[in-house]
């Protein structure tokens, strides 16, 4: 007989740490991108995927508003707006 | 084939027969003997296995741990101090439920430091999941080991195995014995699969964080596995018979002329060849006497002891071993065997001898049967030497 | 949103966690070959609470200090299955499992010679349990073994030296990185894992809640702690320094101010002159100056 030992990648799911957000959450302007893939590359979460310039969406399921993509971006092509706002 | 060796060199042969992928240990008196024969067999190309020399027990048992998870049988020996010191892992072992096997070479815990044999260190630790056999001889030590990896892989068990043998008395005494051979090992111990395991074409974590809503039956189902040991250790011992011819019976317990013994003594390991011999002399003079020996400790078989001694008037426990503060450990699992049962021993005393290596002799045991009488008695110590207690320290 | 990463979202660490971005670069640096052996930490506690994992490569986390050394039972059993050269072994913890109660078995591992990389992520206290000093805490940190009280500046050690302890061992590489330099901290993961042998990468990982800054700072203060040569950028192979990041050295007092575990340094110049040291020493020892070419 065997208890809680082990997960496999596919059977477990996440929680939901979008729902972790109160203020402020990323806006993707997608209008003067480079595609330097600095906002996916410092995300902590991972939540943020694209590949050409402009393209660059973040999953707002797990985004917790830490607002690190916001200053990475060379171009300010993110901007931190209000939740509920847009 | 039947060989005069000493016992480590038979542990040793015995581990080579069971072909374990890594094999890790730390050097610790009376263990090393069984780590170096195994170190010459890899260096000599006898024995295709991966010897890591680590720089602690904690290590050691960390290694076999990480190799198990992988997939692969692994082997690790130690004794006293080292077995405390990876009891951390001992724990965290049975808990992710890797089936390894290790052999303990009982030895006496500090302080004040002992390297001679009693059974402190293996019964401290009964209460981590283990299941823990004990050997009478070098055979059943060499033994053992086969029947260790048999029920510890087995797919409804999963749990690690340690096998306890007397340090010095078993590790470094010469016996003949019989050593298998590799063809009808490899039938009775099929090669290791693992129910789950460390694999990039397969990932999954292992060893996670479990809160208060899922830890519980973790534990549960521990217990429970345990109790299935006990059904299942006589059919691997039956197939251990067919296999090697030797019986060992339920591998529970032996008996040993209990049938209509008016006394009987329980005890654990080497010294129970002593207690035969007694038994056997006793016997020639009328005596009505008998030793009822105890072979799985984890898990303890309860109900096997129950039937065994209903019937026994007076029942003596020798512990080679004591809970400080409380009864010996082995008479607290046979007092709670008989707890709130309408049959019984009139009289179940505790006795504790042998620790730090003194030699328990003819004459012990025959001053435990004269002890035997109708007035319990509850842990005491046998050859205790009074005039050692007199020392004195500071004003 | 497809779920292949290896370092998937949904874990529970604090908004704007260095450690999480750390660990994600390393592991997608690696890659999917990859068995990874965890000691207890901030990282496995927020990737791995049953039932769900972040990890998507195979992962154990055993006990506190004995990652080193299951890594190490993990790569034997890859050599005798024949499978070592197509999986990495990473062996990972925070600094408090790696230069405190995980020294030992990081050094056997160290001195036997496996082909394991040993990644620690310093934070520089015990985070998990709440901030708590550790070997690798700096000096004059305030945590709560260490608190600001009385007469105390906090810590009164400074940090373990702990890259240098790795390369005593004469290991193949020993590199430093930080947070503030991810594509660094990628490009020596991969040089890494490139090499056979031990190697140990020490990566310094910024704390919104322990070191107490806004989340969204986390790179730039990393980046400052090595702008001041308090976190020097080094690589050491063989034992021997070879390389190291060259700075144009900025008053330690910048990357201070950005923290409130060392609020309590700002108005006391003799401390800040005492932590201006450890910098200079660095800068020193290390080579960090950036030369520019002779002007006039």
């Amino acid at each position: 007989m065997y208890g809680p030992l082990i997960i496999k990648p596919v059977k477990s799911k996440g929680a939901n740490t979008g729902a972790w957000r109160v203020q402020v959450k990323p806006k993707f302007l997608q209008k003067n991108c480079i595609g330097c893939k600095m906002c996916a590359v410092i995300c902590p979460e991972g939540c943020i995927k694209g590949k050409e310039k402009n393209a660059f969406v973040c999953d707002y399921e797990y985004c917790k508003g830490c607002a690190l993509c916001c200053l990475v971006c060379p171009k300010k092509d993110i901007v931190m707006v209000e939740e509920g706002k847009e | 084939m039947k060989e005069f060796l000493e016992g480590s060199r038979a542990v040793a042969e015995a581990v080579k027969l069971c072909k374990p992928a890594v094999i890790s240990a730390y050097p610790i008196t009376p263990q090393t003997h069984i780590v170096e024969e195994l170190a010459a067999m890899v260096a000599g190309g006898e024995l295709n296995s991966q010897f890591v020399n680590v720089e602690s027990e904690h290590s050691a048992a960390s290694v076999v741990l990480g190799a198990e998870a992988t997939g692969v049988r692994a082997f690790t020996a130690t004794s006293s101090q080292g077995l405390f010191y990876m009891a951390e892992v001992i724990f965290n072992i049975a808990g992710l439920r890797m089936p390894i096997v290790m052999t303990c070479a009982n030895r006496a815990i500090s302080a004040p430091i002992n390297i001679w044999n009693d059974q402190q260190d293996s019964i401290s630790l009964r209460d981590a999941g283990w299941i823990q056999l004990y050997a009478q001889d070098v055979q059943e030590s060499a033994d053992f080991h086969l029947i260790g990896y048999r029920i510890a892989e087995d797919k409804n068990i999963m749990l690690p195995v340690m096998v306890c043998m007397d340090g010095f008395i078993l590790t470094h005494g010469m016996e003949s014995v019989d050593i298998p051979e590799q063809a009808k090992v490899d039938k009775f111990l099929p090669p290791y699969k693992a129910l789950y395991k460390l694999d990039t074409s397969d990932p999954m974590s292992i060893g996670l964080l479990v809160g208060p809503d899922h830890y519980l039956e973790t534990r549960f189902a521990l217990q429970e596995t345990l109790k299935d040991v006990l059904d299942l250790l006589p059919k691997i011992s039956q197939e251990f018979r067919n296999a090697f011819g030797r019986d060992y019976k339920d591998c529970l317990v032996e008996e040993y002329c209990i049938k209509d013994a008016e006394k009987v003594i329980v005890a654990m390991g080497s010294v129970c060849g002593t207690i035969k011999e007694v038994v056997d002399a006793l016997r020639k003079k009328g005596k009505k006497v008998g030793l009822l020996r105890i072979i799985s400790y984890r898990p303890f078989p309860y109900a096997r002891i129950y039937d065994a001694l209903k019937n026994v008037k007076r029942v003596a426990i020798l512990d080679k071993a004591v809970s400080l503060g409380g009864y010996a450990p082995i008479a607290v699992d046979i007092k709670a065997a008989f707890s709130g049962k309408k049959k019984g021993p009139e009289v179940i005393s505790s006795f504790v001898a042998g620790l730090g290596g003194r030699d328990i002799t003819v004459e012990s045991i025959k001053e435990v049967f004269s002890k035997l009488t109708q007035k319990e008695v509850n842990g005491e110590f046998i050859d205790l030497k009074p005039e050692l207690l007199k020392e004195s320290y500071g004003e | 949103m497809e779920n292949n990463s290896l370092f998937k979202p949904g874990h529970t660490a604090c908004a704007g966690c260095g450690q999480a971005i750390a660990a994600k670069l390393v592991i997608e640096a690696a890659g999917s070959n990859t068995i990874v052996c965890n000691n207890t930490g901030c990282l496995e506690v927020f990737t791995t609470g049953y039932p769900e994992t972040a990890w998507g490569v195979p992962f154990i986390h055993s006990l506190f200090e004995n990652c080193a050394a299951v890594a190490s039972g993990v790569e034997a059993a890859l050599i005798y299955l024949g499978k070592k050269d197509s999986t990495n072994v990473i062996a990972q913890g925070g600094d408090g499992g790696t230069a405190d109660i995980g020294l030992q078995a990081l050094s056997g591992m160290l001195e036997r010679g496996h082909d394991i990389l040993y990644v620690c992520y310093d934070n520089e206290a015990y985070m998990n349990t709440g901030i708590q000093r550790s070997g690798l805490t700096p000096y004059e940190s305030n945590t709560s073994t260490t608190p600001i009280a009385g007469k105390s500046l906090g810590n009164i050690r400074p940090k373990k030296p702990m890259p240098e302890i790795a390369a005593a061992h004469g290991i193949p590489y020993v590199a430093t990185c930080s947070v503030g330099f991810m594509p660094d901290l990628q490009r020596k993961v991969k040089k890494a894992i490139s090499i056979k042998g031990p190697k140990y990468i020490q990566i310094h990982a910024s704390c919104p809640l322990g070191w107490r800054h806004e989340t969204n700072l986390s790179l730039d203060v990393a980046k400052l702690a090595v702008e001041t040569g308090l976190y020097p950028l080094i690589e050491f192979e063989n034992g021997i320094l070879v390389a190291q990041k060259k700075i144009t050295p900025r008053p330690v007092e910048e990357y201070l101010k950005t923290q409130g575990r060392f609020k309590h340094l700002l108005n006391n110049p003799e401390a800040i002159k005492q932590i201006q040291a450890i910098a200079d020493n660095n800068i020193k020892k290390y080579s960090l100056k950036l030369e520019t070419p002779a002007s006039s």
